[in-house]
């Protein structure tokens, strides 16, 4: 019997996050420079599969993808049942941290998309020599808040219906139908309260206006990369944060939505391998 | 295109959704009552079962609905086209830049989102298959 298994590697481990143990799946695959991904709100790790399958990047990094507690295949923390979960610019931040210490990571390249793509300016601000360079997918210093979060938890409304339909039309109407859906997936399988939870992150607890300037591009490069048909985090939002960070550089890809490194792949490949070439050429430079 | 042709375009709107067998399953626990504008020109829509058992053109004074979904033509025609610009391509994004206004009691619009956009794009993917035929 042959069994053509993927060359992705998922593990468990249990961290200590604000003080609680949580078990946290962590999946990886490639040899080379560490590359640590970050799900959208509401999702988890298996958004990036492609790049994990995808030898133009494996080849030369290492690439790592991690879900949050709550999410995807780890677990919420004991006692969660009586707790209404949030998701924190400071809790958020404390696992990028530990999962990199716990993989001993020497100075990653970080990228995040969406509240992923948020996060890594807080970690450009204040946490800058960890990482290699920051690559900000979908991501803005802050949110024009677009709809009433309250509708993604509620005992009369089907939370992963709500959650999937209320992010559908942030998928290019370009990208293929099976991947599409496949997104899709990840919003229809979420847990109760927990895509409203992350929001509370992007809309209550980051707004980023105040500490863009910190970021130094010269010590960890920024890349911010944002979908033409993202109407969550706008192009214009993403160049007016760009504008505020010298030195970062945004670029609005085409036919893309909200999900571009799985909603369409082939057509994100076309954007995220020359930024990690470049990062690449500076590191052995 | 005025508010005229819209609304002849949305009163198509039963024959292309009854006959869905998928759309029309995934809105079986859909019974409601809605109100669609183009411009000043006001469809209302009753909604049993997830089929469009009743649609008229108005204004009929003091005709009640649960929600309500207003854009002018222009929104609507670029909402249709069978690709749609960025901010056209779905009706949560014509209402986060100001083209469509979404109000009243939302919950069986959010009950049943997925329904219901596909339902307001039934006349896009119509034309589509239109155009592959």
């Amino acid at each position: 019997m042959s069994i053509a298994f993927e060359p992705i590697t998922g593990r468990y481990a249990t961290l200590t996050l604000a003080g609680r143990p949580c078990r946290v799946y962590i999946e990886e695959a490639g040899k080379g420079i560490p590359l640590l991904c970050l799900h959208t709100a509401g999702a988890d790790s298996r958004q990036f599969r492609h790049l994990m399958l995808d030898h133009a990047i494996t080849d030369h990094y290492r690439v790592i993808a991690f879900d949050l507690p709550w999410h995807g295949k780890s677990l919420p923390p004991e006692g969660y049942e009586d707790e209404e979960y949030r998701l924190t610019t400071e809790s958020y931040a404390e696992a990028i941290l530990a999962v990199a210490d716990a993989l001993e990571l020497d100075r990653p390249v970080l990228m995040g998309c969406s509240m992923g793509g948020r996060i890594v300016l807080h970690m450009g601000a204040h946490h800058a020599r960890r990482f290699r360079a920051l690559i900000g997918l979908e991501g803005a210093d802050h949110q024009t808040p677009w709809y009433d979060t309250a509708w993604l938890d509620r005992a009369d409304v089907h939370g992963g219906e709500i959650c999937a339909a209320m992010v559908s039309g942030l998928v290019a109407p370009q990208s293929p139908k099976k991947y599409r859906w496949e997104t899709l997936w990840g919003y229809l399988q979420s847990g109760p309260g927990v895509f409203r939870g992350d929001l509370y992150f992007y809309r209550q607890d980051s707004d980023y206006r105040d500490r863009t300037h910190l970021i130094d591009t010269k010590a960890c490069p920024m890349y911010l990369l944002t979908g033409e048909y993202d109407y969550s985090c706008t192009p214009e939002d993403t160049k007016r944060t760009a504008a505020s960070i010298p030195g970062a550089t945004a670029q609005i890809m085409k036919e893309l939505g909200h999900f571009p490194m799985s909603e369409n792949p082939a057509k994100f490949r076309d954007y995220i391998l020359p930024i990690l070439e470049s990062i690449r050429s500076k590191g052995s430079a | 295109m005025n508010d005229k042709d819209i609304a002849d375009i949305f009163m198509r709107l039963p024959a292309l959704v009854n006959q869905d067998a998928p759309l029309v399953r995934r809105g079986r626990w859909c019974t409601t009552t809605l109100m669609i504008a183009t411009g000043a020109v006001p469809l209302y829509l009753s909604i049993v079962d997830g089929k469009i058992a009743d649609i008229t053109c108005g204004p009929t004074l003091m005709r009640s609905w649960r929600f309500a979904i207003r854009a002018d033509a222009d929104a609507w025609r670029r909402f249709w086209q069978p690709l749609p610009e960025p901010g056209f391509n779905d009706v949560l994004a014509m209402s986060r830049f100001g083209r469509a206004t979404i109000e009243g009691d939302l919950q069986p619009l959010m009950a049943n989102l997925r329904y219901f956009k596909e339902v307001l794009e039934a006349p896009r993917r119509a034309a589509l298959a239109g155009a592959a035929a």
